[in-house]
């Protein structure tokens, strides 16, 4: 049996009258793709902001590998081994592409107090970031500016990224987000070349939600209404009243 | 790795080249016409040179902060007075008197005053400072660069807002500080020093992660950094930089006197950072030179001066996009 890596119990959180997160409790087990996924305005970008650490949850808790993490900065869990993909791009676009992955090493690689040395002559953290950008089929656009690259290629990039750090959990952010078929489709690829990692998906693409998870819970309102199997869920009456049936 | 690395997107090499070209030609310009004006006796011109060398170390300082690190400091004239006032203080007591344990000519115990006090002050104001963002910086580092103003507009000992004449520079050994000449080459080998120092930071591992952090905040936290004490360190050093540049500054005019670092001299500088361009180390120095040939041009031809400058200054900012070292690197495609 696998662990649980992931767990909140009893997550909360309001924006003045709207609860965004509502007694939520799930588990995401070790090794395993867990979707989540809701309609818009389900809360699934607040809950991921509470669990990498950018949103304080108003009560509940979140425990990674057994510990409480709920009151720990964003950066402290990094470095326990939580990464995340954001929803809207943000890589540095006034970087390189090397660049940009080669920051996300130098995150884990010690202190960065170090002011004389060139960083990009520095082969211990262009090397492992020339490997990330190989793991997300980008090696060959190593040296261009990321501001130059399309929409699906920075969300590539992005992963590359979050890889970069070292993860036992990635939080993905809607990946697909903004993609045609066929870059979602490399998208897919991507993550499933991902082994070992353990991966909480938030995404609208439903192909791509089934073609990954291994467990989905649904979000409505804040609340979870339903976590299983993806057959499960596609058998689900109250899922296929909230969300499927409009979605199909 | 080391060869991916090097070679640039489609035509960056050319436009480095261009950019790298025009600096060197700047530098080697520097070191050679003050020669020739000093021997063909000409004071003001050298007095414009220097003063253009030391605001340029200055400017340079505030652009690690500002163009690097995003962090727009509205009162970064602060440390060039406080620097100064490290000169002026302790040879006023050399010469009349009182705490003697501060009265020195010494220019090692001055330049070493000058930063430390700088560095210290940057580490107070940024510790505070750096928890707000956007306008709100803006505001309250000029607030702390005014509080500094006032400070030494209320200390009548040393002039309050009559300032305070230095009656000897700093006396370092092997440079006859008082020869107008010698102290130009001090001044331009400093500002050498500095471009090579800041240059080294830009491209360092933690020059990466305050560009990093001028970007993206939220991202640069969710991969493991503490932003904050990065961007806190910076805050630091260009505030010692700038200390330094006071120092120079105290020991050119030998007159000092709060106006030097009030909200308009930040401004100042701020100018000439976005005017040479922000993005390269070497842009506030052509945006310092380019302020103060304009300011000289502009006012021999009236005592309005400031109208037209203010609008130029608005015309190259709204329209040279990167400032004119921006300009350079798109004339090099």
């Amino acid at each position: 049996m696998a662990g649980i890596m992931l767990e909140t119990q009893d997550l909360q959180k309001s924006f003045g009258g709207v609860t965004a997160t509502d007694h939520v409790s799930l588990q995401v087990e070790e090794g395993e793709c867990h979707a989540v996924i809701g309609p818009n305005g389900a809360g699934k970008t607040t809950l991921i902001a509470q669990l990498s650490g950018m949103l304080p949850p108003d009560d509940g808790a979140i425990l990674f590998n057994g510990k409480d993490i709920t009151r720990l900065t964003a950066q402290r869990r990094s470095h326990l081994g939580l990464a995340r993909s954001f929803q809207i791009t943000s890589v540095f676009m006034g970087l390189s592409v090397l660049d940009n992955v080669a920051l996300a090493v130098q995150a884990h690689s010690g202190h960065s107090f170090r002011f004389w040395r060139p960083a990009r002559q520095d082969a211990a953290l262009r090397g492992p970031a020339l490997e990330m950008l190989e793991k997300v089929g980008l090696q060959d656009r190593a040296n261009g500016l990321a501001s130059e690259m399309s929409h699906g290629e920075r969300r590539q990039l992005e992963i590359a990224m979050a890889l970069a750090t070292g993860p036992q959990l990635m939080l993905l952010d809607e990946p697909m987000a903004g993609m045609g078929p066929e870059e979602s489709g490399r998208m897919v690829q991507t993550l499933k070349g991902l082994e070992g990692i353990t991966m909480l998906l938030v995404e609208h693409d439903m192909d791509a939600v089934f073609a990954l998870a291994d467990r989905i819970s649904v979000m409505v309102y804040g609340r979870l209404i339903a976590t299983g199997s993806p057959a499960e869920i596609r058998g689900n009456e109250e899922v296929r009243q909230a969300y499927l049936g409009e979605a199909a | 790795m080391a060869e991916v690395s090097a070679t640039g997107p489609a035509g960056r090499l050319s436009r480095i080249s261009v950019t790298n070209g025009f600096m060197l030609a700047s530098l080697v310009a520097l070191a050679v016409v003050p020669v020739i004006i000093y021997a063909a006796g000409n004071a003001f011109w050298l007095d414009i040179a220097t003063r253009l060398v030391v605001l340029s170390i200055a400017a340079v300082s505030l652009n690690l902060i500002l163009g690097f690190g995003g962090m727009v400091s509205f009162g970064h004239a602060a440390y060039l007075g406080i620097g100064a006032y490290c000169v002026g203080i302790p040879t006023y007591h050399a010469l009349f008197g009182e705490f003697e344990m501060i009265a020195s000519n010494n220019g090692f115990f001055h330049i070493a005053l000058a930063v430390a006090i700088s560095a210290l002050f940057a580490l107070i104001v940024g510790a505070i400072c750096l928890r707000t963002k956007g306008v709100y910086f803006i505001m309250i580092t000029m607030a702390f660069g005014q509080m500094v103003f006032y400070l030494f507009v209320s200390l009548e000992q040393y002039g309050a807002d009559d300032g305070l004449v230095i009656t000897s520079r700093s006396e370092l050994p092997g440079i006859d500080t008082g020869n107008p000449l010698a102290f130009y080459f001090l001044c331009y080998g400093s500002l050498l020093a500095v471009l090579y120092l800041v240059h080294r930071i830009v491209n360092s591992r933690f020059g990466m992660v305050i560009q990093g952090a001028k970007g993206n905040e939220d991202r640069m936290r969710s991969l493991g950094y503490s932003t904050y004490i990065y961007r806190l360190a910076a805050f630091v050093i260009a505030g010692a930089i700038c200390g330094y540049a006071g120092a120079l500054l105290g020991n050119f005019t030998s007159f000092i006197s709060p106006e030097m670092m009030d909200w308009a001299a930040s401004g100042e500088l701020m100018f000439m950072v976005i005017l040479g361009g922000a993005s390269s180390v070497f842009g506030p120095v052509i945006g310092a030179a380019i302020f103060l040939l304009l300011e000289q041009l502009l006012s021999s031809f009236t005592v309005h001066w400031h109208l037209p400058f203010g609008i130029m200054l608005i015309l190259i900012v709204l329209f040279v996009k990167g400032g004119v070292s921006g300009l350079l690197d798109r004339l090099g495609r």
